[in-house]
């Protein structure tokens, strides 16, 4: 049996009395693409804030990338990507700068930065834009590359946190594209949206409602569980029985 | 080392990129230092001055002289009574009034004696005593020089006389920019280091790349070196600047060793930069971060001794300043600047400053966490 690359077991997080998630248990096989949704405060940014080790958990077990969260959070944070919902880069550096920088600190040694940088800016068509600062680059490429540089040290998991918030829907599509070709290599994406036509894209979904899992499986399996045409529909469903929504 | 590397090309980037900042970082300390210094002075000059002589004889204008031939006092006006005098002073037409009694020339020349009266306008009542010092100086003066002229030898006793000759050491000239300016570069490389590192990591919070900096492998000692370090040479080349301009614009000496002065300002430097980033670490945006910084700012240049001697604060003020790393930075600057004092002479504040930098750095370092708790 293949040991998932994401596992977690009872994961909890208590904000005094408030449960922003209650004993979440679930596993993530290696090449997936795993949806992860929620209404607004569901607790999905919990979650992802503490599987990357940005937030300590209260209670329960996880492990990333085969490593403990708790124990080994430094050898986890070798492993994956991030990419916020807050635009991550650097507004004030240049797209080159930007891309240099993240690789250096993830200890890229030169000659791989500059290889790295050169194929990047090729792939997203970005090499007239190479020396143009960040804040001057429309939110759809900004986000591509966030994406990209998030990628750069070949992460074995990619967390990518409502990744695209505010782009119109071609953008969005170009930015699968993307999810797709990763994922091909090897790369986990662990994504969280607010797009249920995105949620379609995934190879299996976790619904979050009240920092608890609602659901948990593949789209159609989903759809076909609920009776329904669509993700959408699905989604309601279940927020519905939420008595707060 | 690789990672600090790229942290610190960052950093150096973003703040020379900072069209907004560079003023306030490059252009902005050095006029405050410029002007502070021609300002900030204890020293008096051209005090507006109002005569009331109801003698109207050769003595009494002589002595009038004495005060305008000085060069402190100006004189704005003439009145014959009390009551227009102190009109003047209520108008604030005058700050020293010199009332010269009906009969002060025979008074002089047949007893010895003959009071005068000097109003002073003492609302800050450390001008005022500056002011009587030079009046009475001027009046001591008179009775030296001319008085023992105007009086015939033998009609006056003379008692033995005490003559007090005082010298000034350190600053001999007794020029105050030579006294402030030391201290006022020190103020204006404790706000750079203060205010830059203070915003700094809060910058990042509030952008939200902070997140993106901690989901990476980096360590905590790696990011705030890469983070301080930069802060750490501007402060020093503010430092060298403000150097420069004592030298060259100011004649403040030099009589210690540059290299000490260094020494000194790279060790308070981790105390500033380590103290703004605890303040960064503690707070949630930019503004938090300056308010507190703010505060600790006044307080630390109201007990420095900068602007007021440390003597003569209350007791407990003055070992409340013993906690201030301004008060002791000052102090250095001053000390081996104007006195050419050597490490042994400042070994006591120097150890102070070393412990604080410890101390600062430490919690620094401990209250930045990569993981929220």
């Amino acid at each position: 049996m293949v040991k998932p690359v994401i596992f977690t077991d009872k994961l909890t997080r208590r904000f005094g009395d408030f449960i922003a998630v209650d004993e979440l248990s679930f596993s993530v096989d290696k090449g997936e693409i795993f949806g992860f949704l929620g209404a607004n405060g569901a607790g999905k940014t919990t979650a992802i804030r503490m599987l990357t080790g940005l937030l300590t958990p209260s209670t329960g077990a996880a492990s990333v990338a085969g490593f403990d969260l708790y124990t080994e959070s430094e050898k986890v944070k070798r492993n994956i990507g991030y990419m916020s919902q807050r635009f991550s880069l650097y507004d004030d550096l240049t797209v080159k700068e930007n891309i240099r920088f993240f690789a250096g600190i993830y200890g890229l040694t030169d000659t791989a930065i500059r290889e790295k940088s050169a194929k990047l800016l090729e792939t997203l068509d970005l090499q007239h834009a190479a020396n143009t600062l960040l804040r001057s680059l429309p939110l759809g490429w900004k986000q591509k590359l966030a994406f990209s540089v998030a990628i750069l040290h070949e992460p074995k998991i990619v967390f990518l946190d409502e990744p695209t918030g505010g782009v119109d829907p071609i953008t969005r599509r170009r930015f699968w594209d993307m999810i797709y070709e990763a994922s091909e290599k090897g790369v986990t994406v662990f994504v969280t949206t607010h797009y249920m036509d995105e949620a379609e894209y995934c190879d299996r979904i976790s619904i979050m409602v009240d920092g608890r899992v609602a659901a948990l499986d593949t789209p159609e399996a989903l759809k076909r569980q609920h009776g329904v045409e669509s993700m959408n529909e699905v989604f309601i469903n279940l927020a519905r029985h939420d008595k707060t929504f | 080392m690789r990672t600090i590397f790229f942290i610190l090309q960052k950093e150096f980037l973003q703040i020379f990129r900072n069209r907004g900042m560079l003023p306030i970082i490059f252009v902005l300390p050095f006029i405050q230092l410029v002007i502070l210094s021609y300002a900030a002075t204890f020293d008096i000059s051209r005090v507006p001055f109002h005569l009331q002589d109801r003698d109207h004889s050769v003595t009494s204008r002589l002595l009038a002289e004495k005060f305008t031939a000085s060069g402190y006092f100006i004189l704005t006006g003439y009145s014959a009574s009390d009551k227009e005098s102190q009109s003047e002073l209520v108008r604030r037409n005058a700050d020293l009034v010199l009332v010269i009694p009906s009969g002060f020339e025979r008074d002089l020349v047949t007893t010895g004696h003959a009071p005068v009266q000097l109003m002073i306008n003492a609302e800050d009542g450390f001008s005022a005593g500056v002011i009587q010092t030079y009046a009475s100086e001027i009046v001591a003066d008179f009775n030296q020089g001319e008085l023992k002229r105007l009086i015939p030898s033998g009609a006056v006793e003379v008692a033995g006389e005490i003559g007090m000759v005082s010298s000034s050491w350190y600053n001999p000239e007794l020029k105050y920019t030579h006294y402030m300016v030391p201290g006022i570069i020190v103020i204006l490389v404790t706000l750079i280091g203060l205010f830059l590192s203070g915003m700094n990591v809060v910058r990042e919070r509030e952008i939200g790349t902070i997140d993106q900096i901690n989901v990476t492998p980096i360590k905590r000692y790696q990011f705030i070196t890469g983070k301080l370090l930069p802060l750490w040479i501007i402060g020093l080349g503010e430092l060298s600047v403000g150097l420069l301009i004592a030298r060259l614009l100011f004649h403040v000496p030099m009589l210690g060793s540059y290299a000490l002065v260094y020494l000194v300002a790279g060790i308070y430097l981790l105390v500033v930069l380590g103290m703004g980033l605890l303040i960064s670490t503690v707070t949630e945006t930019q503004q938090q971060a300056m308010f507190i910084a703010w505060f600790f700012m006044v307080i630390f240049t109201l007990l420095s001794g900068l602007f007021t001697s440390i003597e003569s604060m209350p007791h407990w003020a003055q070992i409340m300043t013993m906690l201030n790393p301004v008060r002791h930075f000052v102090d250095i600057m001053r000390r081996v600047m104007l006195k050419g004092s050597g490490i042994a002479e400042i070994a006591i504040p120097l150890l102070i400053l070393t412990l604080f930098a410890a101390l600062m750095l430490a919690l620094a370092v401990n209250r930045y966490r990569k993981v929220s708790e």
